[in-house]
C-alpha cells in the first residue's frame, strides 16, 4: 500500500460499506451501525487524502496499471481532495442525523446502502480524470439519488421525482452526446490529454459547440439559470436527511465539473465562454433569491437559495482570476457546510410541527434555544454577516470582482446578499421569534425523546454550526488553502504533467512487456 | 453511411423530443428512451465507422497495419446502454407507482410540487 | 400469463437457459460474451419463470434473495479491484495465474474473471429486483 492507494479509498470504502450493508439489510441496528462506521472511515480517509495532497502535490492513480491516456486515471489535486473531504464530512453528519430521523421502514428498504452508493458516485466524480468515467460516476450518483428521492413513495415525492428524473436524464443525454463529439474531434477522453489537444485545436467553431454542450450538461446538474427548475420542484419532498445531503453535495458535483471543464479544457476562448458564464452567474443569483422570497415553506425557501448561491460559485469561475477562483473555492466550502446544516435544522423544525409552512409554526426561540442559536449562526453565515464563514467567502468574491473591474456582477452579488438576509430574517421571524400559534400541532417534543435520539438530531447541527464559526474565526488558513487551490487550478501544466509524465502521446502505444505476456 | 446514420440520429432526437413534449407520462418515458438511443448512435457514428472489422488487433506486430475498428466507442456505448437500461427500468417502475398513487398519467396534473 | 405451453416448457427451458448463461459468462473471457449478457440471460430465464409461475415460486427457485446477489457481486468486484494493492500493483490491475487440472488441461484464470463473476451476480440481482417488484404489485 502506497500513497497512491489512498486515492482509491474514497471510492472503495463506500463500496465496501455498501456491500456489508446489503448483506445485512434485515437488521435495522446493524444498518445504522455499519452506516455510521463506514461514514466515519470515509471521513478519516478523505482527511488523509487531503493531507497527502497538501504535502506531496497532485496524486495520480492509473487504474489497472494502464498508462494515461489509455486507461482510466484517478487524479486528486487540491480541489478534488477538498471536495472529497467535504463530502465525507457531510455524509458523516447526515448519517448520524439519520439515526434519529429516518424511520425503520426506510432503513430496511435500503436507506444506508443508497447513501453509500450516492457517496461513491460523488467521490468518483470528484476524483476521476477521464470524461467518460465522469459520466459513469454521474450516473451512479443519479441512480442512487433517484431511489433516495422516492424512498417511501409518498405522493409528492413521486411527483417531484418525475421532474427530477426527466431533467437529469436529458442532461445525461446531452453529456453523452458531448462526449461523442469530443472524442470524434480529438480522439481522447482523458482530461489532461484533452487539455493539451484543445489548446492547439484548429477549428474554433467545434470547440465552442463542445463548450456549450458541456455547459448545458453540467449546468443542469449544477442548477444554473435557466436550467434549475428541477431543483425547487423536488428538493423539499424527500426525508430531511436525504434532502440535506442532496442540498450539500449533488449540485456541487455539477459546479465542480463546471470548474474542471472551464479551468482545464475550455480556456482558449475566454472572451466568449467566461463572459457567458458571468451572465449566467448573475441571472442565477437574482432568480434564485427572488424565487426564495416568494416562498413560505422552510425547505422550499432553502431550495431556492441553493440556486442563488450556485450563482456566486459560477461568478468566481467566470471572473477567472486567482482571487476570484479562490473565492469560489471558499464559497463552496462555506456553502456545503452551511446549506446542509440549514436543511438539517429545517428538518428538526418540520419534525416538531409536522409541517414546514411558516404560517403554522413559531415560538422556537423560547421552546428550543439551542436550535435557535445554531439556526441563527447558519442563517447569518449564509447571508454573509461577519465574522462568519459566508462573509469571508463573499468578501473574497467581491474583491475578485472589483479587481477584475466587473462592477455589474459585484452590484448584483451585493444586492442578492441583502435579499438573502431578508429571506433568512423571514424564517427567523416566523419560525423562531413570533409566538407559536395556539392551535399549532406539535409533535412529540424532543425533550420526551430519548437522550441519544436528541444527541443524534442536535449533534450534527451543532458540529456543522461550529465549523461555520470556526471557518470564520480561522479565515486565514482556509483562505490560504483556497488561494493555493485556485493557483493550482490556473496552472494547467501542473495537472497535465502529473497525469502525463512522458509528455503528449498519440503515437504508437508503447506495449509494456508485462501486458503482452498475458 | 455516415450521412445515413447522421440523419437517423437527427430523426431519433426529433422523435424523442416530440414524445417528451406530449402530456402523457408513458410517452415521456418513450421520449427519454429515444433520446438516449440517439446519444448512443451519435457516439457510435462520431467514433468513426469501419465496415466488417472487429476491434481486435491481430497478434503479429504491436501496431495494426490493417484497419481495425476503434474499440473505445463500442465500449463506451455498451456502458451507456447498460446505464440507460437501469435508469429506464427505474423510471418505468416510477411512472407505474405514480400512476397508481396519483391516478393520472397526465403530466399537467402533476402540479403539487410546482412553485 | 396462462399459456399452458409456456408454463410447461419453461420448466425444461429454465435449466437450459441457465446453463447457456454460464456458457456465455465463461466465453466472455476471450470472445464476445461475459458477465453482463450472461447475467441478463439468467435473469431473463428467471423472469420468464416468474411470469408463468408467479413471483413467489420464482423467488423459491432462486433461493438467494436478489439483494444478497447484488451484495455478493459487488463484493467480488471489490475484492478483484483491491487484491492487486496487496502485491504492490495499482487498483484493478489484473493478476493472472495458470492452474493445471486433470481433464481440463491448463486453466488461465485471474482477477478479471472474479470481476466478471461480480458483474454477473449484480446484473442478475438488479434485474430480478425490478422484475419481482413489478410482478408483485
Amino acid at each position: 500500500m502506497n500513497a497512491q492507494a489512498v486515492v482509491i479509498l474514497p471510492i472503495a470504502l463506500p463500496l465496501a460499506t455498501m456491500v456489508m450493508l446489503l448483506l445485512s439489510l434485515k437488521s435495522v441496528p446493524a444498518q445504522k451501525l455499519i452506516g455510521v462506521v463506514g461514514s466515519t472511515l470515509l471521513l478519516l480517509s478523505a482527511a488523509t487524502l487531503a493531507w497527502l495532497v497538501d504535502r506531496d502535490g497532485i496524486l495520480v492513480l492509473q487504474a489497472g496499471n494502464w498508462p494515461a491516456p489509455f486507461g482510466i486515471t484517478l487524479v486528486a489535486d487540491r480541489l478534488s481532495s477538498i471536495m472529497v473531504l467535504l463530502a465525507g464530512l457531510m455524509v458523516f453528519a447526515v448519517s448520524v442525523y439519520s439515526l434519529a430521523s429516518v424511520n425503520d421502514s426506510r432503513v430496511s428498504f435500503g436507506f444506508h446502502p443508497l447513501i453509500q452508493l450516492l457517496l461513491m458516485g460523488v467521490c468518483g466524480a470528484f476524483l476521476t480524470g477521464d470524461l467518460f468515467n465522469l459520466y459513469v460516476w454521474f450516473e451512479v450518483m443519479l441512480i442512487a439519488s433517484f431511489v433516495l428521492l422516492t424512498l417511501g413513495g409518498e405522493r409528492r415525492q413521486l411527483e417531484g421525482a418525475i421532474k427530477y428524473v426527466t431533467l437529469n436524464l436529458i442532461s445525461s443525454a446531452v453529456f453523452l452526446a458531448a462526449i461523442g463529439v469530443i472524442y470524434a474531434a480529438t480522439g481522447t477522453l482523458n482530461m489532461a490529454d484533452l487539455a493539451l489537444k484543445l489548446r492547439s485545436f484548429p477549428d474554433e467553431g467545434t470547440v465552442s459547440v463542445l463548450s456549450m454542450l458541456f455547459l448545458i450538461a453540467f449546468g443542469t446538474k449544477a442548477a444554473v439559470f435557466p436550467l434549475f427548475f428541477w431543483l425547487p420542484a423536488s428538493y423539499h419532498t424527500p426525508p430531511v436527511a436525504v434532502s440535506a445531503i442532496f442540498a450539500g453535495l449533488l449540485t456541487k458535483v455539477g459546479v465542480y465539473s463546471l470548474i474542471r471543464a472551464f479551468t482545464l479544457l475550455f480556456v482558449t476562448d475566454l472572451e466568449f465562454t467566461h463572459n457567458l458564464l458571468l451572465l449566467i452567474a448573475g441571472l442565477t443569483m437574482v432568480t434564485g433569491v427572488l424565487g426564495a422570497m416568494a416562498q413560505n415553506e422552510v425547505r422550499r425557501i432553502l431550495s431556492f437559495h441553493i440556486v442563488s448561491q450556485i450563482g456566486y460559485m459560477v461568478m468566481g469561475l467566470a471572473l477567472f482570476t486567482p482571487l476570484a477562483l479562490a473565492g469560489t473555492v471558499f464559497y463552496i466550502i462555506h456553502h456545503i457546510v452551511v446549506k446542509t446544516n440549514l436543511f438539517l435544522i429545517g428538518g428538526v423544525v418540520e419534525q416538531r410541527f409536522r409541517t414546514g409552512r411558516l404560517d403554522r409554526i413559531g415560538g422556537l426561540y423560547r421552546s428550543a434555544p439551542v436550535l435557535a442559536t445554531v439556526f441563527f449562526l447558519s442563517a447569518m453565515s449564509l447571508a454573509g454577516i461577519p465574522p462568519l464563514s459566508g462573509f469571508f467567502a463573499k468578501l473574497t468574491l467581491i474583491r475578485g470582482g472589483l479587481e477584475a473591474e466587473r462592477y455589474a456582477i459585484v452590484v448584483a452579488a451585493l444586492v442578492v446578499s441583502l435579499l438573502t438576509l431578508f429571506s433568512m430574517t423571514k424564517i427567523w421571524n416566523e419560525a423562531f421569534w413570533k409566538p407559536a400559534r395556539e392551535d399549532a400541532v406539535t409533535n412529540v417534543s424532543p425533550r420526551r425523546r430519548s437522550r441519544i435520539g436528541r444527541a443524534c438530531l442536535y449533534g450534527p447541527t451543532i458540529l456543522l454550526a461550529s465549523i461555520t464559526v470556526g471557518i470564520g474565526v480561522m479565515a486565514g488558513p482556509v483562505m490560504n488553502a483556497s488561494m493555493a487551490t485556485a493557483e493550482q487550478l490556473l496552472d494547467q501544466n501542473a495537472y497535465i504533467n502529473a497525469v502525463l509524465p512522458d509528455g503528449p502521446t498519440g503515437q504508437v502505444p508503447a506495449v509494456s512487456s508485462e501486458r503482452t505476456s498475458q | 453511411m455516415d450521412i445515413l446514420l447522421a440523419i437517423t440520429v437527427g430523426g431519433l432526437y426529433a422523435a424523442g423530443i416530440y414524445m417528451m413534449l406530449r402530456r402523457n407520462v408513458v410517452k415521456l418515458l418513450i421520449g427519454l428512451g429515444l433520446l438516449s438511443h440517439a446519444a448512443n448512435l451519435l457516439l457510435f457514428t462520431a467514433g468513426g465507422l469501419v465496415r466488417g472489422r472487429v476491434p481486435v488487433v491481430p497478434d503479429e506486430g504491436a501496431w495494426p497495419l490493417v484497419i481495425v475498428a476503434d474499440p473505445l466507442p463500442q465500449a463506451l456505448i455498451l456502458t451507456a446502454i447498460v446505464i440507460s437500461f437501469a435508469v429506464l427500468a427505474f423510471a418505468l417502475v416510477l411512472i407505474y407507482r405514480t400512476y397508481q398513487t396519483l391516478g393520472t398519467e397526465d403530466l399537467d396534473e402533476l402540479k403539487a410540487t410546482d412553485t | 400469463m396462462d399459456s399452458v405451453i409456456l408454463k410447461t416448457a419453461i420448466r425444461f427451458l429454465l435449466p437450459l437457459l441457465l446453463l447457456a448463461s454460464v456458457f456465455l459468462f465463461l466465453r466472455g473471457h476471450n470472445e464476445p460474451g461475459g458477465g453482463f449478457v450472461g447475467g441478463l440471460l439468467a435473469s431473463g430465464a428467471i423472469a420468464l419463470y416468474a411470469m408463468t409461475h408467479g413471483a413467489a415460486a420464482a423467488r423459491q427457485v432462486v433461493r438467494v434473495p436478489p439483494r444478497i446477489l447484488i451484495g455478493s457481486g459487488l463484493l467480488f468486484a471489490l475484492v478483484s479491484g483491491v487484491a492487486p494493492l496487496f502485491v504492490g500493483r495499482p487498483f484493478l490491475t489484473g493478476l493472472w495465474t495458470t492452474i493445471t487440472t486433470e481433464g481440463l488441461g491448463k486453466l488461465h484464470i485471474g482477477t478479471p474473471l472474479l470481476f466478471d463473476l461480480g458483474v454477473y451476480c449484480v446484473v442478475t440481482g438488479v434485474t430480478l429486483v425490478f422484475v419481482f417488484s413489478l410482478l408483485e404489485e
